[in-house]
């Protein structure tokens, strides 16, 4: 049994259970009119046996099928959908196990950023006083495969991370859509020894990706016991279209019986309302979509929804995820998943600032602290993500790190009860008859046994300036030293042997002939 | 034999157990002897004051020192600590007066100046002074000079320990100096004060002593006026 994540242990609602069952109406509603868009014909032709009501039409040059789906389709699609799914991982300490009637919560990364955004401290002198000082500067790089490879190595070590999806957009000049999920799916394998999660961009290399984590499990089975990966997939395009190449991947998954997530993104504002109400109905209805037609290609296939509402900035239509209305949506559809019983996917922790600092510090602490209280399972974005998720900064994963170990601390339990009330009164009595009337003593047991939540780590001694970046940062250079928990030779050689596409300098042991 | 009993009241301090009732960092102690009792009995089996309070309690109150140093210890720690040495010195003070040196360092009052109630941090001062092995005299809050002036002479201690949190308050901290020259003490006590408000510059200001910006600081500046003045 694995003590990864958090329970939350009396999961706020902010619907009440009337809202939760008109949301429920409404959704089902919506999907039969307007009904959905679809692209894909293969997901039309599931659809139909169900008795759903197909037009067919033409957006532009391409086929597409107004899909009236009828309500009892969906129903069944959600009883078939287990309420529990492990998430695999090298080391079975780190498995994630995703109960929808539980309320663990489990936080990792997520987003493929395009850049990577470095502390360097660099020495100014003041003009006024010629003192100098240091100060953190901020370098931006574009994303590889070299720095994945950190990525996922900084990951392992967070100890408050639980599941990792690649947060970096490699971008190197021997990487193309045909070798690009063998090689990020592998540099993240071959550094963590917690769950991975991802995205596949060519339903070609699905089954290459796959073998690659059969080599690692151990075998077809022990793949389906101990999924080392799980899927991602973005099949609906907001407003409440199904998208062609996106349901492929999404079926041959099903098929394969791994675990995936239907992730639907709609921006309140520009690709659905804006209002809680609007929004809530509609990504509802999508994320309903995609698990229906996931369990139709194979019921009872392991499947999360995943709901990532964000809101529209109202100057260029940019996504905003530290604003209040980001929290209302994604709690909605934490207990929306809840209702349903399948496990749930969301999102906290991104920084709309460019840089770490205050603004980021305040958009982080608002949705880490507010979206677990929903209980939602899996908890993606939360790790050093900057720009509204374009930027990805190792210093402020590991303030992140911090905070989401203060959110864990948080939703500890209180330990009011008769036994302990005893203990109050008999302390309080000795205290009150001591020299100084002090409960020092009293905090001992709660220091060595870890119940006192340590101070901020990031601390500098200046009296007059921050140094948390300069000090994160030394830290974050400590942290690339330590050993990389590869895979054993034996299984890399197997995997490149059998995996073609992966590039030679992925391998720890050297290049293989 | 009588060696382990001075090692037991060290490892009794670093667990800050000041009787047989205290628990430890440990578990499952609690009823074993503690410093009270093992100082009483290190006491009666004939072994010297001086040696109980050097490689017992002065050594234990040291280790322990060292581990908040290393991060190994905190302040309820470092406290604890501190309260079983007291704990054992109340128990040594009959033995140690009339031996000509009163085996501690030395004496000081220690007082929150007038109109001023605030006293975490001047306890906290209190109780790692006597910890390091002074003889302190707490005189509580709300204290006014002539008091604390009056108690210095008749105690005949060697420095004054001044706390104060208020920015109004810290000006009765003066008086106090103005006190002691008033009445001619001024070369045989000295000023040490402390709190928020105050500084190294302002103790330079009202002509006391020396400043301590915390109770580690405290110690070191106490013991620092001690050996500067030791000699008059
Ligand atoms: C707790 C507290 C209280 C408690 C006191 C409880 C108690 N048992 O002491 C209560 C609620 C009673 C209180 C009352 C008031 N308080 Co008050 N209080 C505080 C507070 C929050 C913490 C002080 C404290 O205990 N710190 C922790 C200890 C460990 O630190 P410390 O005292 O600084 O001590 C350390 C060092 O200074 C040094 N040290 C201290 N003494 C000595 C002595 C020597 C010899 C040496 C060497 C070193 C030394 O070593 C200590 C250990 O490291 C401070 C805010 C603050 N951050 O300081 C306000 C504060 C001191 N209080 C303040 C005020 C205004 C008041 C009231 C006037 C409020 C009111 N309007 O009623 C009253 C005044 C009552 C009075 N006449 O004294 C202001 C003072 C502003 C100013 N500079 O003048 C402060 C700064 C709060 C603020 N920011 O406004 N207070």
């Amino acid at each position: 049994m694995s003590d990864r994540g958090v329970n939350v242990p009396n999961p706020y609602n902010r619907l009440s259970k009337e809202q939760v069952e008109l949301i429920d109406k409404t959704s089902l509603e919506l999907l039969q009119h307007p009904g959905i868009l679809c692209y894909h014909e293969e997901s039309v032709d599931l659809f139909e046996k169900t008795g759903a009501i197909i037009k067919k039409t033409k957006e532009g040059e391409h086929d597409a099928w107004w899909v009236s789906i009828p309500p009892g389709a969906v129903k069944e699609a959600l009883e078939t959908a287990p309420s529990k799914i492990f998430l695999g991982a090298r080391n079975p300490e780190n498995r994630v196990i995703l109960d929808a009637e539980n309320t663990r919560v489990y936080f990792g990364t997520g987003s493929e950023t395009n850049y990577w955004l470095e502390v360097e401290p660099e020495t100014y002198i003041s003009r006024e006083s010629k003192d100098e000082r240091v100060f953190p500067v901020m370098k931006k790089k574009r994303g590889s495969l070299e720095l994945l490879c950190q990525s996922a190595h900084l990951a392992e070590q967070f100890e408050n991370l639980d599941f990792f999806i690649r947060n970096v957009n490699v971008q190197d000049d021997d990487i193309s859509t045909e070798n690009k999920d063998v090689n990020v799916f592998f540099a993240s394998l071959n550094h963590l020894t917690k769950p991975v999660i991802g995205g596949v961009a060519d339903i070609g290399q699905l089954k290459e990706v796959v073998k690659m984590a059969e080599i690692i499990a151990g075998g077809r089975d022990q793949l389906r016991k101990n999924p080392v990966v799980a899927f991602i997939t973005s099949v609906i395009k907001s407003p409440l279209q199904v998208v062609a190449e996106t349901s492929e991947k999404l079926i041959a998954i099903a098929r394969l019986g791994l675990p995936v997530v239907i992730s639907t993104s709609p921006q309140g504002g520009s690709t659905a309302p804006i209002d809680d109400v609007g929004m809530i109905a509609q990504v509802n209805a999508e994320a309903l979509a995609g698990i229906t037609i996931n369990q139709l290609a194979n019921p009872g296939a392991p499947v999360i929804y995943g709901a990532v509402p964000v809101r529209a900035r109202m100057d260029d239509l940019h996504d905003m995820y530290g604003v209040p209305e980001f929290c209302h949506y994604t709690m909605a559809c934490a207990q929306m998943a809840r209702y349903y019983k399948v496990p749930c996917y969301s999102t906290a922790g991104v920084g709309d600032a460019k840089v770490p600092g205050i603004q980021a510090t305040m958009e982080k602490m608002l949705t880490h602290t507010m979206v677990p209280l929903s209980a939602p399972g899996l908890i993606h974005y939360s790790f050093g993500l900057l720009d509204k998720t374009q930027t990805f900064c190792p210093e402020q994963a590991l303030l992140d790190n911090h905070q989401i170990g203060m959110i864990k601390f948080l939703q500890r339990e209180s330990n009011v009860n008769s036994d302990t009330v005893e203990n109050v009164k008999k302390v309080v009595e000795e205290v009150m008859h001591s020299p100084y009337r002090m409960y020092a003593r009293y905090a001992r047991g709660m220091l060595r046994r870890g119940e006192i939540f340590s101070g901020f780590p990031f601390e500098g001694e200046l009296e007059d300036q921050d140094q948390t970046l300069l000090l994160a940062h030394e830290r974050i250079k400590e942290m690339g030293k330590t050993v990389q928990k590869h895979l054993p030779e034996e299984t890399c050689r197997r995997i490149f042997d059998a995996v073609p596409g992966l590039l030679p300098r992925l391998n720890p042991y050297g290049e293989v002939k | 034999m009588s060696k382990d009993i001075v090692e037991m009241i060290v490892d009794n301090v670093l667990q800050g157990r000041r009787n047989k009732d205290d628990e430890g960092i440990e578990d499952g102690v609690v009823g074993q002897p503690g410093v009270a009792e093992l100082v009483e009995e290190a006491l009666e089996t004939g072994i010297e004051p001086d040696r109980i309070l050097l490689k017992g309690l002065s050594r234990g109150m040291e280790l322990v020192g060292a581990k908040y140093e290393s991060g190994e210890y905190f302040i309820p720690d470092m406290l604890t600590a501190a309260e079983a040495v007291e704990a054992g010195m109340k128990v040594m003070e009959p033995h140690l007066t009339g031996q000509g040196d009163n085996g501690g360092k030395g004496k000081i009052v220690l007082a929150t100046v007038e109109k001023d109630l605030h006293d975490i941090g001047k306890n906290l001062v209190a109780i790692m002074l006597k910890g390091a092995g002074f003889s302190v005299i707490d005189l509580g809050i709300d204290v006014p000079a002539a008091r604390i002036v009056e108690v210095a002479e008749d105690e005949d201690a060697q420095i004054i320990g001044l706390s104060a949190l208020l920015n109004t308050t810290m000006k009765n901290m003066e008086e106090v100096v103005t006190q002691l020259e008033q009445k001619g003490l001024r070369n045989r006590v000295k000023v040490l004060i402390g709190g928020a408000p105050t500084s190294g510059d302002f103790a330079r200001q009202i002509g006391a002593d020396s400043y301590g910006k915390d109770a580690f600081a405290a110690i070191r500046e106490a013991e620092k006026l001690l050996k500067a003045g030791g000699d008059s």
